[in-house]
């Protein structure tokens, strides 16, 4: 079984405040701008270089949106930043409007998403916001999984013409992928190669779903291990061929298991090729305080939880 | 300056546009739209710095963006009476397949729209971005927008207000719409606001009063006024006192006409106040 090492713990926000950085460096259009988060987002470095292209727009996310969307008329690329909850469901209609159905070229960016977030509390954990968006007609959805994953997200959404969410977190995690890798959006990553069942996951449940993986090997159930950081677009096709080779499917997320990437991948399985599937994912519930571990493992989004399920649906075949 | 009569003939067109497109789907909203269409000739006819056609990113020439984009059927006439598009298509306003929606749009295509609108609350934002890419391009154009009086209550127009004033956007001249109307009744009676330029002012705007918003000449005036105060620091206000329905007798002074068209009686009471100037399309 292929095996990645964690060449350190690092948070994925960092990795966008470096990706950001190298963007203000490479590309005049990028702009950024932020709600009164620029260190919790790590676009200081953007700020501190860039100063005539970062817009402070105090603490009023809806401005940012409208802003950010009025920007792109003229030939800029807004990057806005601020907590998922914030860059989200607070802001929903002027996404929609000025953003989504005006077809506009903006960078939604958002930190502290899901439980991670830890000692703040529910009002700050939105594990809501990946359905929240992927709703959105011609909404990109990115959810990535550790720090070189979401530097390179970053550079490569510049790229992407139509507006777009990416979705990162708050705690240290272990950093895994290839520096400088490649990312192509809506193109699935398959890290390990098994037979007998496939765990789909996103964001920080990727390492989680590796850690998964090698307590399977040993349990002689042998996993494939599918790194989706595009929710949308979704990667049908790797799915649907995984499923068909394995017979079951595990999706892990740090989100409500209701309009996230599980109910995505059920509903390409179901059409397509009809596959068990269990999904660790938040059980429509709010979060609470505590440490990223303890909410992790309070919640069933650990390893741990990701073994659990892979046995059942192993068992439902 | 152009010659007013022939400002108004075009003022008088609109009026027939307006009130011929919500007839005919017995759908829309005349009564902002026509308190507006001295604004919107004026705007397009006189005070904007247009280039000819229409590209999205707009650089080299002025901008304006409609906040209020249920008065579509003041801003579709005028884009069309100014050149946008062929004013055959008013004929397809709010009908399925059409180009000129509901709301105004960017979704179909249709030339002169630059951003949707008409969940209320967001023009003003979307226009200090505008304004700030300008700057960032060093494109001394100025960026324009309307939003309604009652649109006001809407919380994130102050964000926007509170921000260009801190930040100094003066190529910005956002023009409201005061009417005193909206949807369930007089402003003042559905939510007080209490004196805009005052609020306007205390926020660091520099306000200016068009008293006579559906006169002509005070509006080109009161326009190239506001233009003057631009690249001074400050973003600019201008309070346009209209009377909604204007031009039309039995539409003015009331709430009654936001949003319901006229029966075909109304239609040509309304036509027969108006004449046909540039001809009906």
């Amino acid at each position: 079984m292929k095996t990645y090492t964690n060449t350190g713990n690092k948070d994925t926000r960092s990795g966008f405040g470096a990706g950001l950085e190298e963007l203000g460096k490479k590309n005049e259009n990028v702009v950024a701008l932020c709600a009164d988060l620029t260190g919790s987002l790590k676009m200081d470095a953007f700020k501190a270089n860039h100063p005539e292209r970062f817009f402070q727009v105090g603490i009023a996310e809806a401005n940012m949106i409208g802003m950010a969307a009025g920007m792109t008329i003229g030939g800029k690329i807004p990057f806005t930043g601020t907590f998922a909850n914030f860059s989200t469901g607070r802001v929903y209609d002027q996404i929609r409007q000025s953003v989504a159905y005006s077809g506009k070229n903006v960078k939604i960016c958002a930190s502290h998403a899901g439980i991670t977030l830890g000692e703040d509390g529910a009002t700050h954990q939105i594990l809501e916001d990946i359905g929240l968006m992927k709703m959105l007609p011609g909404m990109t959805v990115i959810n990535t999984c550790d720090y070189n994953q979401t530097k390179a997200a970053t550079l490569a959404i510049a790229d992407h013409d139509g507006p777009v969410y990416l979705r990162f977190g708050r705690p240290k995690v272990a950093n895994f992928t290839p520096e400088n890798g490649e990312f192509k959006i809506g193109k699935a990553v398959e890290l390990t190669e098994g037979n007998d069942v496939t765990i789909i996951a996103t964001g920080h449940l990727v390492w989680e779903a590796l850690e998964a993986a090698k307590t399977l090997n040993e349990a002689g159930i042998s996993a494939e291990v599918i790194n989706i950081h595009t929710i949308k677009p979704l990667d049908a096709n790797a799915i649907i061929a995984s499923a068909k080779k394995t017979r079951s499917v595990v999706t892990a997320e740090e989100h409500n298991y209701m309009g996230g990437l599980g109910e995505s991948v059920a509903r390409v399985l179901s059409e397509n090729a009809p596959t068990p599937i269990e999904m660790v994912a938040t059980q429509d519930t709010f979060g609470e305080s505590g440490t990223p571990a303890q909410l992790m493992e309070k919640y069933g989004l650990n390893a741990e939880a990701i073994v659990k399920a892979a046995k059942k649906v192993v068992a439902r075949k | 300056m152009a010659n007013i009569a022939q400002l108004e003939d075009m003022v008088t067109q609109v009026r027939r546009d307006i009130i011929r497109q919500v007839h005919k789907v017995n759908s829309g909203h005349p009564g902002g739209s026509l308190g507006c269409a001295e604004f919107f000739v004026a705007l397009y006819q006189e005070v904007m710095d247009r280039k000819e056609g229409f590209d999205m990113n707009g650089e080299g020439e002025d901008l304006f963006f409609l906040s209020n984009g249920h008065i579509s059927p003041v801003f579709y006439s005028v884009l069309a009476r100014s050149g946008y598009f062929p004013v055959e298509e008013l004929n397809t306003f709010r009908l399925l397949n059409s180009r000129l929606q509901g709301h105004p749009t960017t979704h179909e295509g249709l030339p002169g729209i630059r951003m949707a609108s008409g969940s209320l609350g967001q023009g003003i934002s979307v226009s200090i971005g505008a304004a700030a890419t300008k700057k960032l391009n060093n494109d001394n154009h100025l960026v324009y927008t309307l939003c309604g009086d009652g649109e006001l209550q809407e919380g994130q127009n102050w964000e926007a207000i509170m921000y260009a004033a801190a930040n100094n956007v003066d190529n910005l001249i956002v023009s409201i719409d005061l009417n005193g109307q909206q949807i369930d009744g007089s402003t003042d009676a559905v939510l007080g606001m209490g004196s805009i330029r005052a609020k306007f002012e205390a926020f660091g705007w520099d306000v200016l009063d068009v008293k006579e918003g559906n006169n002509m000449t005070a509006v080109i005036d009161g326009l190239n006024a506001a233009k003057a105060k631009t690249g001074n620091g400050k973003p600019i206000c201008v309070l346009l006192h209209t009377v909604m329905g204007n031009g039309i007798d039995f539409m003015m002074h009331t709430h009654a006409w936001h949003g319901k068209a006229p029966n075909d009686e109304q239609l040509a009471e309304g036509l027969s106040q108006n004449p046909e100037t540039l001809g009906d399309y």
